[in-house]
């Protein structure tokens, strides 16, 4: 089958148009009139001359050669690749709401403000904290507010020693990333051989320069921190915060709180847990959850109720100020309500109990042929370090690329880095039995491939629009934009 | 793993070439087998002076980047240019393609080092 | 079970026998007891399909929007028309419900999508290379600032006072806690004042952050300020308003290194403020420190050409602590609207909406002062917002413009010592009925 091969810029052609407007209906300035001459334009800039209906064969067409979650299973550990309820995307598109000007009065925008109150208040009925701030626009961003509010926490006691944060060498590579974002350190300390916290390590790196520790429960290994009681005592003890990654909320939505087992302030990732559509790398949200002692630092505005009447509450004289400009990514807040309005307390923990279902099932199916340990009880996700038995040279790699062969999204891979050849599988709640009995049956017959039939998985993918892509090339000979490759 | 003679090596993988009161420096074969395909080396300026330990650059591959401690104190005199285009040139013979050249501030800490029997033992042991 | 849940009762029975557990409970028992829920969540009942949409539809009409006011607001959020098809493509569900393209073989749709959307920044921009795109305008910015500093590994940096009030207050934030210094640059007459810039900038500044058109509708002399940064070996980073790029000589042309701004213009919602995407192009020198997802073109094993992200290394999941950024996602949606916007518009058309936006401004502001109902601010090079001066509170003014119907402008007295004086914006969207119907509630509110 012939694919679709251009660019737009090779659509283009010029005395093409897509586009008009009325004729100007006041006087018809020309740009010397308007502007002095060193301000204008000298030269162009290229955009493409295309016709509409190039542009709807073009955008149609390469968004064919995308796996979307729509066309199929996505088990990718970590993201949580849920069903992206079409309700959401009514709600998001109602102009009543996506034709709000950020900077409208109050009293134009009940409705909107009314909104993002009650999500508010919902996640912080489901996580344990007592007041969440909607203003990040990512989860990495999240956890940037959750450090400088423990940071803006500590120097507000007159503690300004405390700048090392313990961080698991498990964790998601946000996690020391945003430490360094804050100017504070990152001390890593060992998982122990089941994954979790390892208490004597962790005891041993506590100390007045502790400001605080970020986990995520159950951790990247899909495994339930049991501990977590003693880690709150043992970071609390030390005068340190406890910051809780809200990556793996889909495991514990209805069944535990993070609130509940000593956590401070933690983030959501409304783009996993609450379905918002994750839109080929964003946009995301990344709420923050925060207990009473740090509601006096969390950024402005917040969203106050006066008698009926909502308002933004700016008056905030602890706060650490604003992360992003406005007041979040409203219109994601928007799905994500939307999601839990359609969930209810019922569905909301119906979810949770089902993704942790659906994993464990599926775990089993995989137990024989990857490593995988027994008698393992799983979260929401689990880890596999890769095949059991293959033939030489074989990796996860391979396996992943040959996945795609068998029409589906490879799981994570080589991560979390303390696993070697890891391969990470989160099916989430919204899959049903048939499709993990298949994929199980996938994974065995790869399986049986790695040991019989290498050349398979080695070449593989076979039939996809594009096959392995030399990425040293990508990244030694840079063709960043169209104009580069036009040098070669 | 090809480990050169003459050469001191650091426990970070970089080996340093003494010549006079000046030594090249660069990272080991070892090291760039480890990095995989190299695609940017980012050195530092000439006149740029570093202590022990200091990262004086980086190595980019495509799936890790590596920073590059300086196993000596020194000041930078000249840095290898041809890298820019052709870092490659790292993998295919890492003990030719220099990263940099220093004047040496202190002759002892050359002693801290390994020779490449030492060097060879220390990556066995890895 | 719930309609998103496929699973049935007799599916869970199944399952959970396959795993030699007879009930749910026991898939939690690694939950210590003391930490069990042991009650049902604070929240509603589930909703059929039919009760939520009554909901949000009611949630929905407790507001007003710009469909049912005329807007003349702006201050970094813009009206502009967004042809049909932007929607319409970019709601199909190959694109946002994919995910983030980490196996290339799978995502040459959204790959494609970032290597045209990179190639029509550097191209509006005058740069050498754009990322895939940061949160918004006011992110972009705190990244151009970090990565200032780095490259020239000095701490200061220089932020003209006409820069949106947002994104200065978010860069104190980010800066708060980082150890770069902020230094405000005063304004004179509504723009920079250029000789002030220039006796702070020293070879301890890295760099300085201005706003092309400015908070004001202004716009600067951004020759000036990269020719008194290049004196002392620092950078020029430049905000600017992508619409305005059609018909102003881009800051690539006039030395900037980083050209940042708010991308929401672009075929993009006003959305209450989000989510909107921050662009950041820069010249060849600094695409190694740039921070964000990058997507470059090579061939696969057959030799045909394919989009892959490149420069990972740089990036989180690889770098971590020592990562030029914690950034993890880039506006995916965003872009995709806004390279279908560019697309549609195409460079013939881009010109038109700008320059409409233009004339229409100009009548606007004419008007005004002939009926003597404000004075202009500024006598300066505008773009389409402009400051005039009325003898009223803004505040009292908008109140009562909202009662005809009209969204006015933004109070500047909220964030500058300007009292009565509005920051009007025109849009190619604006009519000449609607400026005249506008006129016509001021003078009755005098």
């Amino acid at each position: 089958m012939k694919h679709y091969e251009k660019l737009i810029f090779e659509v283009s052609k010029p005395g093409r148009k897509a586009f008009h407007l009325p004729t100007i209906d006041v006087d018809d300035l020309s740009l010397d009139e308007m502007l002095p001459e060193d301000l204008i334009r000298k030269e162009d800039a290229e955009l493409p001359e295309v016709s509409e209906m190039d542009i709807v064969r073009h955008y149609t067409n390469i968004s064919q050669k995308n796996y979307s979650i729509d066309k199929g299973f996505y088990p990718l550990g970590s993201c949580t690749m849920k069903y992206n309820p079409k309700a959401n995307e009514d709600a998001a598109s109602n102009p009543g709401f996506k034709n709000l000007h950020p900077y409208q009065p109050e009293n134009t925008i009940q409705g909107a403000l009314e909104l993002m109150y009650e999500l508010s208040d919902m996640l912080a009925e489901i996580s344990g904290m007592d007041k969440v701030t909607l203003q990040p626009a990512a989860g990495a961003q999240g956890e940037l507010t959750g450090l400088m509010l423990i940071k803006a926490y500590h120097e507000n006691r007159g503690d300004h020693q405390r700048t090392k944060i313990i961080v698991p060498d498990s964790a998601h590579g946000t996690n020391p990333a945003t430490a360094a974002v804050v100017g504070m350190e990152i001390i890593e300390i060992p998982s122990d051989h089941q994954g979790n916290v390892d208490m004597d390590a962790l005891r041993g790196a506590v100390g007045e320069d502790t400001a605080g520790l970020m986990l995520t429960n159950p951790s990247t290994l899909g495994l339930f921190e049991k501990n977590i009681g003693d880690i709150a005592e043992v970071v609390h003890d030390a005068g340190g915060l406890l910051y809780y990654d809200g990556a793996n909320m889909n495991a514990i939505m209805g069944q535990c709180r993070p609130g509940d087992m000593g956590f401070d302030v933690m983030h959501y990732n409304l783009h996993k847990t609450f379905s918002t559509p994750h839109g080929g790398g964003g946009p995301g949200a990344g709420p923050v959850g925060v207990k009473d002692i740090l509601v006096p630092f969390l950024p402005v505005p917040m969203i106050a109720k006066e008698a009926d009447t909502y308002l933004f509450d700016y008056d905030k004289p602890l706060t650490i100020g604003k992360v992003k400009s406005f007041y979040g990514n409203f219109n994601i807040l928007v799905r994500a309500f939307t999601y839990i309005k359609a969930m209810g307390r019922e569905g909301i923990k119906e979810a949770g109990e089902t993704a942790v279902l659906n994993a464990n099932y599926l775990m089993h199916q995989m137990m024989d042929l990857y490593q995988i340990p027994e008698e393992m009880l799983c979260k929401h996700e689990f880890v596999a370090a890769g095949l059991k038995e293959a033939a030489e040279g074989v990796t996860t790699l391979d396996v992943a690329k040959r996945i795609i062969d068998y029409g589906y999204h490879p799981p994570t891979i080589y991560f979390p880095l303390i696993v070697h050849e890891a391969l990470m599988v989160e099916p989430t709640e919204t899959e049903s039995k048939e499709t993990l009995d298949d994929f199980g049956k996938v994974m065995k017959q790869i399986a049986h491939e790695a040991k019989d039939e290498p050349e398979l998985l080695k070449n593989a993918p076979h039939q996809t629009p594009v096959r392995r892509i030399d990425e040293v090339r990508a990244a030694r000979d840079l063709i960043l934009k169209y104009k580069d490759s036009l040098k070669e | 793993m090809k480990v050169q003679s003459g050469l001191y090596y650091s426990e970070d993988h970089e080996w340093v070439r003494v010549d006079g009161k000046t030594a090249y420096i660069g990272i080991s074969d070892f090291a760039q087998h480890e990095l995989g395909d190299i695609v940017y080396v980012e050195l530092p300026d000439e006149d740029d002076e570093f202590d022990k330990g200091d990262s004086l650059g980086a190595i980019e591959s495509v799936k890790a980047a590596s920073d590059i401690l300086i196993p000596v104190s020194g000041r930078v005199i000249e840095i290898n240019d041809e890298l820019d285009d052709a870092p490659e040139k790292v993998n295919n013979d890492a003990y030719d393609a220099w990263l940099i050249k220093v004047e040496l501030k202190d002759d002892a800490e050359l002693e801290g080092l390994m020779n490449a029997e030492a060097y060879e033992a220390f990556i066995e042991s890895e | 079970m719930h309609r998103y849940i496929p699973n049935s009762e007799k599916d869970r029975v199944d399952m959970l026998k396959a795993i030699g557990k007879e009930k749910i409970d026991e898939l939690f028992t690694d939950i210590p007891e003391q930490f069990r829920l042991g009650r049902d969540l604070d929240l509603e009942a589930t909703k059929t399909e039919l009760e939520l949409d009554r909901l949000m539809k009611s949630l929905a009409a407790k507001n007003k929007n710009i469909d049912d006011l005329t807007c003349f607001l702006g201050a970094g959020a813009y009206d502009h028309f967004i042809p049909t098809v932007v929607n319409h493509l970019a709601g199909r569900s190959e694109f946002y419900t994919a995910y983030t393209p980490y196996q290339p073989e799978i995502s040459q749709g959204t790959l494609q999508n970032i290597f045209e959307y990179q190639s029509l920044i550097c191209e509006l921009t005058g740069m050498d290379v754009s990322n895939a795109s940061v949160y918004d305008g006011a992110h972009a910015a705190a990244e151009a600032a970090v990565m200032t500093c780095a490259a020239k590994k000095r701490d200061k940096l220089l932020v003209s006072s006409t820069v949106h009030p947002e994104i200065r207050q978010v860069l104190k934030t980010y800066f708060r806690f980082r150890g770069i210094e902020l230094i405000e640059v005063p304004m004179k007459d509504g723009e920079t004042d250029y000789d002030a810039l220039a006796e702070m900038t020293d070879k301890t500044v890295a760099g300085a952050l201005i706003q092309s058109p400015n908070f004001f509708g202004v716009v600067e002399n951004i020759k000036k300020v990269s020719e008194t940064m290049k004196e002392s070996k620092a950078l020029t980073i430049v905000s600017v308003d992508p619409i305005s790029l059609a018909v102003l000589e881009p800051p690539g042309k006039l030395g900037a290194d980083i050209v940042i701004g708010e991308g929401q213009a672009l075929g993009n919602d006003v959305a209450l403020g989000g989510p909107y995407f921050g662009f950041m192009a820069v010249t060849d020198k600094l695409v190694r420190k740039v921070p964000g997802r990058i997507c470059g073109q090579s061939l696969d094993e057959d030799g045909k050409r394919a989009f892959v992200l490149t420069l990972q290394a740089r990036e989180q999941h690889i770098r971590r602590f020592k990562a030029t950024s914690n950034i993890c996602t880039n506006q995916g949606l965003m872009i995709l609207k806004a390279a279908i916007y560019m697309n549609t518009v195409g460079k013939e058309g881009l010109k038109d909406v700008a320059i409409q936006s233009m004339q229409k401004a100009r009548y606007l502001r004419n008007l005004l002062m002939e009926k003597g109902l404000a004075e202009p601010v500024f006598d300066k090079p505008y773009f389409k917002e402009f400051a005039m001066k009325f003898t009223k509170p803004v505040a009292e003014i908008n109140e009562a413009l909202l009662e005809s119907g009209f969204l006015g402008g933004f109070d500047l007295n909220s964030r500058y010592p300007m009292p009565n004086t509005m920051l009007i914006a025109v849009t190619e969207k604006r009519t000449k009925a609607e400026m005249d119907a506008f006129v016509k509630a001021l003078e009755v509110i005098k």
